[in-house]
C-alpha cells in the first residue's frame, strides 16, 4: 500500500476516533456530567455495568470500531517515529511486521472479548 | 524498486533525543509536536494494557473484581488522569495538525517580502483557542476524577 494511502488513513482513523472516544470518555469518565443531563449513572467500572454496556449492541459496534481505529492509528504512529530514526532497510520491515503482528493480535484478543461479552 | 540508499552526510547533524528539548530557535508549535508525539506513545501504551485488562470481563464477576481491586490505588487513579489529559490534547491538538497538513489555516503562498509573513502565526490563533478548550476540559476532568466521586 502506498505511503500516502496508509497516511490518509491514519487521518481517517483519527476522525473516528474522535467521535468514538469521545463517546467513550463521556461515559466512562465524565460520569458525573453524564449524570447531571440524565444519562447513565452509577458505577460504571462495577462488573454488573460493565455487563450491562457489553450486551447492547451499540456499544459492541462502538468498541470494535474505536479498538481497530485506535490499533491503527496509535501503531502507524509509532512507526512514523520508528521510520525518522535512521534505520537500515531490514530494520523498517521488521517495524512494518512487528506493527502489523501486534496491532492484529490485540485486535483479535479486544474483538473476541467484546463479542463475548455481546453473546453472553 | 530499489531504495536510494540513505545519505549518512547529514548524521552528524542530528540531536538525537536531546533534540527533543532543544536544539534552535523552537516556537510553541514545535514543542507541541514533541508533546504530541509523547503523549501519543503514552497512549499508545496504556491503550496496550487496557485492551489486556478489559478482556477480564469474561473471566466472570470475580476475575474481573480482583483485576480492577488492583488498580483502585490513588496512584493508578492518577495515572489514569494524566491518561485521559494525554488523550484530550493529542485530539485537539491533533485537529490542529490535521487541519494545517490539509492546507487549511495557513492562508495563500505570499511573496517573501519584508516584515516576512509567517504561516505559523496565521494558524496561532486557532492553535491558542484549542490549547484553551483543551485546558478546560481537562480542569473539568480533574473534578470529575477527584472531586465528584
Amino acid at each position: 500500500m502506498r505511503e500516502s494511502t496508509l497516511w490518509i488513513l491514519h487521518i481517517l482513523a483519527a476522525v473516528v476516533i474522535l467521535v468514538a472516544l469521545g463517546i467513550h470518555f463521556a461515559i466512562m469518565h465524565l460520569d458525573y456530567l453524564m449524570s447531571v443531563l440524565g444519562a447513565g449513572g452509577g458505577d460504571v467500572l462495577a462488573y454488573a455495568s460493565v455487563i450491562d454496556r457489553s450486551e447492547a449492541l451499540s456499544h459492541t459496534v462502538i468498541y470494535i470500531v474505536l479498538l481497530a481505529t485506535a490499533l491503527y492509528h496509535g501503531f502507524y504512529g509509532l512507526r512514523s517515529i520508528c521510520y525518522e530514526l535512521p534505520l537500515g532497510r531490514a530494520l523498517e520491515k521488521t517495524v512494518d511486521i512487528a506493527s502489523i503482528v501486534a496491532g492484529f493480535g490485540f485486535f483479535f484478543w479486544g474483538a473476541y472479548a467484546v463479542i463475548a461479552g455481546f453473546l453472553a | 524498486m530499489q531504495r536510494a540508499k540513505r545519505d549518512r552526510s547529514t548524521v552528524a547533524n542530528q540531536s538525537g533525543l536531546l533534540g527533543w528539548v532543544y536544539a534552535g530557535r523552537y516556537r510553541t508549535e514545535r514543542y507541541l509536536y514533541i508533546l504530541h508525539r509523547v503523549s501519543g506513545l503514552g497512549i499508545l501504551l496504556y491503550l496496550l494494557m487496557h485492551i489486556y485488562v478489559t478482556g477480564f470481563k469474561i473471566k466472570g464477576e470475580e476475575a474481573w473484581e480482583g483485576i480492577m481491586a488492583s488498580f483502585g490505588t490513588p496512584l493508578f487513579h492518577f495515572g489514569e488522569y494524566l491518561v485521559f489529559a494525554a488523550v484530550i490534547f493529542h485530539a485537539l491538538n491533533g485537529i490542529r495538525l490535521v487541519l494545517t497538513e490539509l492546507g487549511y489555516l495557513l492562508g495563500k503562498p505570499k511573496r517573501p517580502i519584508y516584515p516576512y509573513p509567517l504561516a505559523l502565526m496565521r494558524q496561532r490563533l486557532v492553535m491558542v483557542i484549542l490549547m484553551i478548550l483543551a485546558a478546560v476540559i481537562i480542569i473539568y476532568g480533574g473534578f470529575d476524577f477527584f472531586a465528584f466521586h
